[in-house]
């Protein structure tokens, strides 16, 4: 069960990656499809969330909102 | 299940409106997005956004006016350092903060750096350091590392032909009028949440007219590297940080 949650503006993400090593439980990936940029925007890809915020933290664009259940 | 938790109470995170809304040009990966963002952030915490004025530069960050939701001005060519010091000179009551990257601050704003820094100015500096020319199409610069590769020494620097990489930051620690100098990376949640810590005390000074403060940043430049932005940040890792420690190198009480 799921902690935590994250929402990800698909639109403004550039699929830089630089999030995906600082998920301590390995949540995200970039997916396979593309944005209208052309850019693999990043998905959510398991239930696994603790709602650490490590991703949006490091996160240059600063498209991921972070929620955690209290 | 993730619906019941994404709900305005359990609110961990989210982007501050310091930042507008557009979206950065910023290559992906790249650190000035993320530096914007926390520089963004404590202003919001510390709750100045009507009293702070920006100095964008020219480089990458030269648009940096179209991203912070405060009173920007647009610099001449590494002389931001000189229009922080009119700024704040006009406006004593307001934070002002230069944001430079190391063509700019080190290189044609060399004489400017050292001279507002020596004068004491009571601003905050904001310095990138990624070691290249990024706007330019990635050139040698000053802060360049000795054997890197970039377009202008394609087999590496050559320090006998080149000259040596520049300090800058530990010269500027060196002068009087400097009371925090701070050298700091964002490639990891635990160095941003450290960088951030850094840049709300170089704001903080400003409230106690002590001088200036000046962080340096040891950034990534991936499309200047030719590397992906992962491993752009391992290099800076391996590399830049053997040349560029980080840490604090003046604090004064």
């Amino acid at each position: 069960m799921a902690k935590g949650a994250i929402v990800i503006e698909i639109e403004r993400c550039k699929g830089c990656g630089v999030c995906i090593p600082a998920c301590p439980n390995k949540v995200i990936a970039l997916s396979k499809k593309v944005n209208s940029k052309g850019y693999n925007y990043l998905e959510v890809q398991n239930d696994s969330c603790i709602g650490c915020a490590n991703c949006a933290i490091v996160c240059p664009d600063g498209v991921i909102t972070v929620y955690r259940a209290k | 299940m993730s619906k019941d938790i994404i709900k305005p109470e359990n609110l961990v995170y989210r982007r501050t409106p310091v930042l507008t809304k557009n979206t950065m040009h910023y290559c992906p990966g790249c650190g000035h997005g993320t530096t914007h963002r926390i520089v963004a952030e404590v202003i919001e915490e510390m709750g100045i956004q009507e009293q702070t004025i920006g100095i964008a530069p020219v480089g990458c960050a030269v648009l940096a006016y179209n991203y912070f939701e405060v009173d920007m001005q647009e610099a001449a060519h590494g002389r931001a350092p000189a229009l922080a010091t009119a700024v704040k000179r006009l406006k004593p009551d307001f934070f002002v903060f230069s944001y430079q990257g190391d063509g700019d601050l080190a290189a044609i704003g060399t004489a400017e750096t050292i001279h507002a820094c020596n004068r004491g100015e009571n601003i905050t500096m904001i310095f990138i350091n990624n070691g290249i020319y990024g706007m330019t199409g990635g050139q040698m610069a000053p802060t360049t590392l000795e054997d890197m590769k970039t377009a202008t020494s394609p087999y590496g620097r050559d320090i006998a032909m080149m000259g040596n990489p520049l300090k800058i930051t530990e010269i500027v620690a060196q002068l009087p009028g400097t009371c925090y100098v701070t050298r700091q990376a964002v490639y990891t949640p635990a160095l941003v949440r450290k960088c951030k810590r850094a840049i709300r005390q170089a704001f903080e000074n400003q409230k106690e007219n002590k001088g200036v403060s000046f962080v340096e940043v040891v950034s990534n430049c991936n499309s200047g590297w030719k590397m992906t932005p992962v491993a752009a940040n391992q290099w800076l890792e391996e590399n830049m940080l053997a040349f560029y420690p980080l840490g604090d190198l003046k604090v004064s009480k």
